[in-house]
């Protein structure tokens, strides 16, 4: 299959976009003045480059996952291609689909049984607010049942957007301690603006 | 070297590694996503756009149909009068709050159809992910479109 590819270009200039991320590895390392720093970077680094997620797709949304580390898109370039199938061995849930009332409690024993130092991803309309489904069978939210590190809008979203949303997670692992406007704009450039 | 070690070692990882050889002649699928895009499709609907006319002035004129349209109930819209001192719109109205929670919102694209001017657009741009829940109730502020440069004489 030929691979198509466009250049950036977008619409809108609101929403700010990756500069220059993978160059160089880390902003964290780049940053740190005394040695002392860098050594405290490391494990952070460490981390937010071997991500291992868990199989949690609850519906539609994990269709999208699944395609996140299949070939095209290949979640494997960010060190989470391991989708482990038990809760001990992964780091980053994520929620993929809308979650019943039912499966609230089992999320969060899932989220549980995690090891420290874990993080969540809610994927899609419906693990982030209910998305249409604002009816009596779903829980308004996966943030109400475990806390959310990183929201990703779309019903579904597409690979490049879950993939996005590892990237943002990756960030903030890397800049643990920061508030969360601190660190966003330490790896966020401006976006090019589409001139019609 | 014995013969079953061949047959049974050094055969099957010749093989394998003869797989791996042609593959590498093909070529690749991966998108190396944030250094490059792919192509999105011509239909994609992500996010959500306030155009205007090439006068500046915004198309929205406040009538809340996309908000009745909307299935997710995500749409949030004021409307005001306009003035000739204060004009915003073409018509007698104008949206003076303009929200939409992007979390709600399934990208479902009855907006833009039910929208008699055109002027809620949903575009390519699907990089919306962020780290709080609050931070995706887009205002008008940012879903309008930046006013355009004085258009080039033809």
């Amino acid at each position: 299959m030929p691979k198509r590819v466009e250049t950036l270009v977008l619409h809108d200039s609101s929403t700010p976009s990756f500069g220059d991320i993978q160059k160089g590895g880390s902003v964290v390392l780049a940053n740190s003045k005394t040695l002392g720093d860098l050594i405290a970077g490391v494990p952070a680094q460490a981390r937010a480059h071997a991500l291992w997620p868990l199989t949690f797709g609850l519906a539609c949304c994990a269709i999208e996952m699944m395609s996140t580390v299949a070939a095209r898109f290949d979640l494997a370039r960010f060190g989470s291609e391991a989708f482990r199938a038990t809760p001990r061995q992964a780091d980053v849930m994520i929620i993929a689909g809308r979650l019943s009332k039912k499966m609230a409690p089992v999320l969060r024993q899932i989220y549980d049984q995690m090891p420290e130092p874990k993080w969540v991803i809610s994927m899609g309309a419906c693990a982030s607010t209910g998305g249409v489904y604002n009816n009596y069978a779903i829980v308004q939210g996966a943030d109400q049942v475990v806390p959310v590190d990183v929201y990703v809008p779309g019903c579904p979203p597409s690979p490049d957007a879950l993939m996005y949303a590892i990237i943002k997670l990756q960030n903030k692992i890397k800049h643990q301690g920061l508030k969360p406007k601190q660190m966003a704009l330490l790896e966020l450039k401006p976006r090019e603006v589409e001139s019609v | 070297m014995s013969f079953e070690v061949f047959r049974d070692v050094a055969k099957p990882i010749l093989a394998g590694f003869g797989i791996t050889a042609r593959r590498l002649a093909k070529p690749k699928a991966t998108v190396q996503y944030p250094e490059e895009r792919r192509e999105q499709f011509p239909r994609t609907r992500w996010r959500h756009v306030l155009t205007r006319y090439d006068s500046g002035l915004e198309r929205c004129i406040g009538c809340s149909l996309c908000a009745g349209a909307c299935p997710a109930r995500c749409i949030y819209v004021e409307a005001a009068e306009n003035t000739d001192q204060e004009r915003y719109s073409p018509g007698e109205r104008y949206a003076v709050r303009y929200e939409i929670n992007m979390l709600r919102c399934i990208f479902c694209g009855y907006c833009q159809e039910a929208c008699p001017t055109g002027a809620i657009v949903l575009r390519k741009d699907f990089e919306l992910a962020n780290y709080e829940r609050e931070d995706f109730i887009y205002t008008k502020e940012m879903l309008l479109e930046a006013r355009r440069p004085e258009p080039a004489v033809h």
